[in-house]
């Protein structure tokens, strides 16, 4: 009787671990079955590589979703350039130099700037940042790449922060004493030991924050434009996820412009999985022998 | 020849927190000869080893109370310089702590750190803490393999070229030879008779014949105290405490 109940308990976890598995799986099914009639139709190459989105013209619609997938590159790759120094450094202090209660504190305040809900940040950077950049910078705009690479870079701050502070404090303690022993200061222990050894854990992070970037869209949407221009700082531009979200329900059911934006989400899903592939290989190449 | 006096401790006390470690040590070890700290786990020689390049700092709620110089002037002195006293008082942990580098950066870390860039130069002291520590002719093929892939008695050897390679004066061993095979340590030991016409050492060790074989003086510690210091020959045949006698002779610790 007991034997049978522990079985019965056991086939319901492995159920619920399946029911995962299955569901990631069925939305990959989705994505591939519903977003490569298009990409078959419009031709991989015109439609990875072509410059132009123009899917609402009547009768020349034109479906090149380089601006967009450039446009999320460059995004998630300023917002990178921009969060990653300051998580990393806010990460060493945190791990390193601050005193317990000062960590603890700035801890939460991380930890609630990660729940801070997307269409917030958009908020915040369309009535705050955008104005701001108009003005400072004498444009007729204040929104578009520039404002979305600081608007994200705000966003994938929490992640990049919280894991490699996780990787610094797994630093090995003698790797730091050995430095301290050879006259380092401090300061100069964590940047050139602890910071390398955590190598491993840093890359985590930054692939954590890139996945993080590529995948928002509520945010972007609001500081963007929306504007499919091929990117450059100051022009207003559409990410790959903005893309989806700002046009599906102006596109007919079945049309080919319907039809395009799940291709879009295919080509999302795929960058998605290298960055994640980037972070597994990251996380495996940081295990080292004993 | 008469004998310089490098570091010496004056009614030194050390407390870990209110945990007192150490109690009115008096000691002075002489320049260009090893000193071998002995006595049994907790007695206190470790904590006095540490306190030498201030390694104890790192340990909140640690502090010092008395006199301890290095060239005559207060290690633990308001303003003391603590890298420049740790530049020259290198140390040797008991597990090899090798960076997760590189051979080669592994050594030269130490002299980038204070300011060594042009390659030519770096490449000689790399070469030359090497052959100093007894491994270069095992390494000199693969100075840019990992050093974390050596074995663990190449890995205390490369640990005691890094510390070589910024030139200090003074090498501090904490039990360096205890966590590695006998073959190995027998290698580090042979090392140090090399490195004592160079350096002052003093060494921390649970291994009674190791400072019997190794050192010119021996200083027995116990309970936080100093009991015998001495001419090793003469401590270890004719002790003057009995409590050095009954740990020589292996009564307890």
């Amino acid at each position: 009787m007991e034997r049978r109940r522990e079985k019965a308990v056991e086939t319901l976890f492995f159920l619920c671990a399946l029911t995962a598995a299955a569901l990631l799986l069925l939305i990959a099914a989705f994505l591939i079955s519903s977003g490569l009639p298009a990409i078959q139709e419009i031709g991989l190459r015109n439609f990875l590589l072509g410059r132009i989105w123009d899917s609402a013209n009547g009768e020349h619609p034109r479906f090149g979703i380089l601006p967009l997938l450039l446009s999320s590159v460059y995004g998630a790759a300023g917002a990178l350039v921009l969060g990653l120094p300051l998580g990393l450094l806010t990460a060493l202090f945190l791990a390193k130099a601050a005193p317990r209660r000062l960590a603890a504190a700035i801890r939460a305040l991380v930890r609630l700037l990660a729940g801070i809900p997307s269409v917030v940040c958009g908020l915040v950077g369309m009535t705050v940042l955008v104005p701001l950049l108009r003005e400072r910078l004498d444009l007729p705009a204040g929104d578009g790449l520039l404002a979305a690479v600081v608007v994200l870079a705000v966003m994938v701050l929490p992640p990049v922060i919280e894991v490699s502070e996780d990787a610094l404090a797994a630093v090995p303690r003698s790797y730091e004493e050995a430095s301290l022993a050879l006259g380092a200061t401090e300061e100069e222990t964590w940047l050139h030991v602890s910071l390398p050894a955590a190598g491993s854990g840093v890359a985590a992070a930054a692939a954590l924050g890139a996945g993080r970037a590529v995948g928002e869209a509520m945010a972007v949407l609001m500081v963007a434009g929306n504007a499919a221009n091929m990117p450059a700082p100051l022009r207003s531009v559409r990410l790959l996820t903005s893309g989806i979200a700002m046009e599906l329900s102006y596109a007919a059911a079945g049309s080919l412009r319907q039809r395009a934006l799940y291709s879009i989400a295919l080509v999302l899903f795929v960058v998605i999985l290298l960055i994640n592939a980037l972070l597994y290989f990251a996380q495996r190449g940081g295990r080292r022998p004993c | 020849m008469s004998e310089r006096i490098l570091l010496s401790a004056r009614e030194l006390d050390f407390y870990y927190g209110t945990a007192q470690a150490l109690r009115k040590i008096c000691l002075d070890v002489p320049q260009g000869r090893v000193t071998a700290l002995i006595g049994p786990s907790g007695c206190g020689k470790s904590t006095f080893l540490r306190c030498m390049n201030r390694m104890n700092d790192l340990i909140p709620g640690a502090r010092a109370e008395g006199s301890l110089t290095f060239h005559g002037r207060e290690i633990y002195g308001r303003g003391r310089d603590v890298t420049q006293l740790r530049r020259q008082i290198g140390m040797v942990f008991q597990k090899p702590n090798l960076f997760p580098m590189s051979i080669y950066d592994n050594v030269a870390y130490g002299p980038r750190l204070h300011g060594v860039r042009r390659r030519e130069a770096l490449d000689e002291t790399v070469e030359r803490s090497l052959r100093a520590a007894a491994i270069w002719e095992e390494v000199k093929n693969r100075l840019r393999r990992p050093a974390l892939g050596l074995s663990g008695g190449q890995q205390q050897r490369l640990c005691i070229a890094r510390a070589l390679a910024v030139e200090p004066e003074v090498l501090l061993l904490d039990e360096a030879t205890s966590a590695l095979d006998p073959i190995s340590a027998a290698r580090i030991e042979a090392l140090l008779g090399e490195l004592k016409s160079r350096y002052t050492l003093v060494l921390v060790t649970h291994n009674m014949q190791q400072a019997a074989r190794v050192s010119d003086r021996t200083a027995f510690f116990l309970n936080g105290e100093l009991v015998e210091a001495g001419p090793t020959d003469r401590l270890f045949s004719m002790p003057r405490d009995r409590r050095t006698e009954e740990y020589l002779t292996g009564r307890f610790g």
